[in-house]
């Protein structure tokens, strides 16, 4: 029993950052159709970067707080990852709307590949430590332990994912979104910029990846150029679980992935007798994702029938 | 002779020219790069092979309009499987299988090469068949899922039973053998030399030139068309009475046999293979190289292929020591710079030449202009 809670609250952890990450490819894909493949990219420069002034902040000031060296490192990631994913937008993106969809999914790979050797370049190749800024002493829980700053992913997660609703459903800009959504001529014939728009989207999807990136970082106490791409990945299939293009749909099937591959991993060794190891954990994000793509390529909660070629 | 050369269907004789001049060129290149010692020739004969896997992946994403992101693991299935059937480690690690082959597994490459292929257009099925339905992105993903399980397994797949041996890889691979002339060693015919590399580098031409043939006579062929129908619309292609789920099966499984046949290829070349040759980059590099060519282009996706399998080898002989010469030591590693100009051109080429550098005339081949008027009215 200890293993299944201890395993439920790492799923949890690792879900509500795979939903965190999800909601950008979702908010995206469900106003231009375009998965946008460097988004785990985009992550990886906000964990970098929040590392780096993490780092010098305590070079200079040694005696603040960790939690406040924590928030500064966040306030740095988001713009730096809207600036990052905005530029990604005009450049890559937003020249090719309309044309045939392989187009933007090249650049897109292209923009992941130039991301990560630009990060490799400024930062090296090395897995770096980040620094553990809340207090790590472990906190019993019906058994299992948690941690601090496990509690605080959790938290903060569920906090933004409110936030988003909020804004989606009960804001003139969430209505703005859904609308261009649906369909950008007849939103803009609406008085609805639809570029404006997009733009908002991409940076709300960028600022959700700086937190999540940086959550990510301080939960696994590493960061490095390659730490976006599996997390990116993941999420996407999280957003096709949920149903692509469906905001709550991401949240469930980032929460749904995280627990499946957390459950997954714990359980895998005792149910085929040793014979398959916790290693294979990555392998259960790609089975999630093949298996609903067959039998429900709509996702868990999506509606729309996607067979628009 | 007019097969290579299309634009030259109407003068034969200069299509004849035109063949041998390309072969002659190809045949002496070694020769001339050579001089310069034999690692440029290792790296014709690894263009010659990137050739290879380039057309299979343009069979796929260039002729069907299926972007195949996991294109490696094909290449990795053939590897592995030359490097299990003609090396030691088979018959070292299981005792049973020692017993049954006293000499260990050194199989014959005219039988390896077949069974590689074989089994990738399996693998190409087994991929293909669930996904079939899902549209161009959905594909994307799921196929680049596909090659990083493959990936997964061969890195783990060294206990309960050592199959793989995990990261260290396959080593004591045999080279290719032909009517008892081992490829390793060097071939003395009397009036010339030709080193190992030398062999492998003909050895690759062959086998290219054998996949340019399938590739030419495949885009001609009804097959070909109903690629290319359905790359355009594939709900009028089904209006057409195009069967679209056998034929996107096929596509997938000839794009995956040419894979396997280049693994294959690869394992006897290097002696040696490990997962980290078939990451998610090197399926990246080859889409890189149709992409770059042009989707769907022959001669584009062979230009791409051999820029970019020689450009690294050019920066490495120039970014180094122009560096060392600037700065006095190595800034940014000719490897780093080689992605991130390959992900630059991939960004560049799609915005402002998205049909590659040398893209395809038209949609695919008019048959009509082709063999219609002319070749009636000569016979």
């Amino acid at each position: 029993m200890d293993t299944f809670i201890q395993q439920v609250i790492n799923g949890l952890v690792l879900g509500s950052l795979y939903a965190l990450i999800a909601l950008g490819y979702t908010m995206v894909y469900g106003i231009l159709n375009l998965i946008n493949f460097a988004h785990g990219d985009v992550l990886m420069v906000g964990a970098l970067t929040a590392l780096t002034s993490i780092l010098l902040l305590k070079a200079q000031f040694p005696d603040l707080p960790g939690w406040l060296l924590m928030v500064a490192g966040i306030v740095v990631a988001i713009p730096t990852c809207v600036v990052i994913s905005l530029i990604i937008e005009r450049v890559a993106y937003r020249p090719l709307r309309g044309a045939p969809r392989l187009a933007p999914l090249i650049t897109a790979i292209g923009v992941s590949i130039v991301l990560q050797t630009v990060a490799m370049l400024v930062w090296g190749r090395n897995y770096m430590t980040f620094p553990s800024l809340l207090p790590s002493e472990p906190i019993e829980f019906f058994g299992a332990t948690v941690t601090v700053t496990k509690l605080v992913v959790i938290g903060m997660s569920a906090l933004i994912m409110i936030g988003l609703m909020v804004l989606v459903n009960r804001s003139k800009l969430g209505r703005a979104m859904r609308a261009t959504a649906e369909n950008p001529r007849v939103a803009g014939l609406m008085g609805v910029d639809p570029n404006l728009v997009i733009m908002i989207t991409f940076a709300i999807g960028a600022s959700l990846a700086a937190v999540a990136g940086v959550m990510l970082a301080a939960t696994y106490s590493v960061a490095h150029f390659y730490m976006g791409f599996m997390p990116g990945l993941k999420a996407f299939t999280a957003a096709v679980l949920g149903g692509i293009g469906n905001i709550p749909g991401a949240m469930v099937g980032g929460l749904l992935l995280g627990l499946i591959e957390a459950l997954g991993a714990g359980y895998i060794g005792e149910l085929t007798g040793g014979v398959l190891g916790s290693h294979y954990q990555d392998v259960f994000a790609f089975i999630v994702l093949c298996a609903v793509l067959i039998l429900r390529p709509s996702g868990l909660l999506g509606e729309r029938v996607a067979d628009r070629a | 002779m007019t097969l290579f050369f299309p634009s030259l269907r109407n003068k034969p004789a200069a299509a004849i020219a035109a063949t041998f001049f390309v072969a002659a060129v190809l045949i002496a290149a070694p020769f001339i790069v050579g001089t310069m010692g034999n690692a440029g020739v290792r790296a014709l004969a690894f263009a010659a092979l990137y050739v290879m896997l380039a057309l299979g992946l343009n069979i796929v994403v260039g002729f069907a309009g299926l972007l195949d992101l996991g294109y490696i693991a094909f290449y990795a299935v053939g590897a592995y499987m030359y490097a299990l059937l003609a090396s030691p480690h088979l018959t070292s690690n299981f005792p049973a299988l020692a017993a049954m082959f006293p000499q260990g597994f050194h199989n014959s490459i005219w039988m390896v090469i077949p069974l590689g292929a074989a089994v990738a257009a399996f693998f190409g099925v087994v991929l293909g068949a669930p996904v079939l339905k899902l549209r161009g992105d959905y594909l994307a993903i799921v196929t680049l899922g596909f090659g990083e399980i493959i990936r997964i397994f061969l890195n783990n797949l060294n206990a309960p039973l050592n199959l793989t041996n995990g990261p260290q890889g396959i080593t004591l691979i045999d080279p290719v053998k032909i009517a008892g002339v081992s490829l390793a060693r060097t071939l003395d015919l009397g009036f010339v030399k030709l080193p190992s590399v030398y062999l492998y580098y003909y050895l690759f031409l062959i086998l290219t030139v054998i996949t340019i043939i399938v590739c030419i006579r495949l885009q001609d062929s009804r097959l070909g068309r109903a690629w290319m129908a359905i790359r355009e619309d594939d709900i009028a292609a089904k209006a057409m009475g195009i069967n679209v789920r056998n034929v996107k099966l096929l596509a997938f499984a000839l794009g995956a046999t040419f894979g396997g046949v280049s693994g294959t290829m690869f394992a006897a070349f290097q002696g040696f293979v490990s997962p980290e040759s078939f990451s998610l980059m090197e399926s990246i590099i080859v889409l890189a190289m149709v992409v770059l060519g042009g989707l769907g282009h022959i001669p584009g996706v062979i230009l791409g292929a051999v820029l970019l399998s020689l450009f690294p080898e050019l920066l490495r002989h120039t970014v180094v020591p122009v560096q060392e010469q600037l700065f006095g030591r190595i800034i940014i590693d000719a490897e780093v710079l080689r992605m991130m100009l390959y992900g630059l051109a991939m960004v560049v080429i799609m915005l402002y030449r998205p049909k590659g550098l040398w893209p395809a005339p038209e949609h695919g081949v008019n048959p009509s202009t082709r063999d219609g008027a002319k070749a009636g009215a000569s016979g």
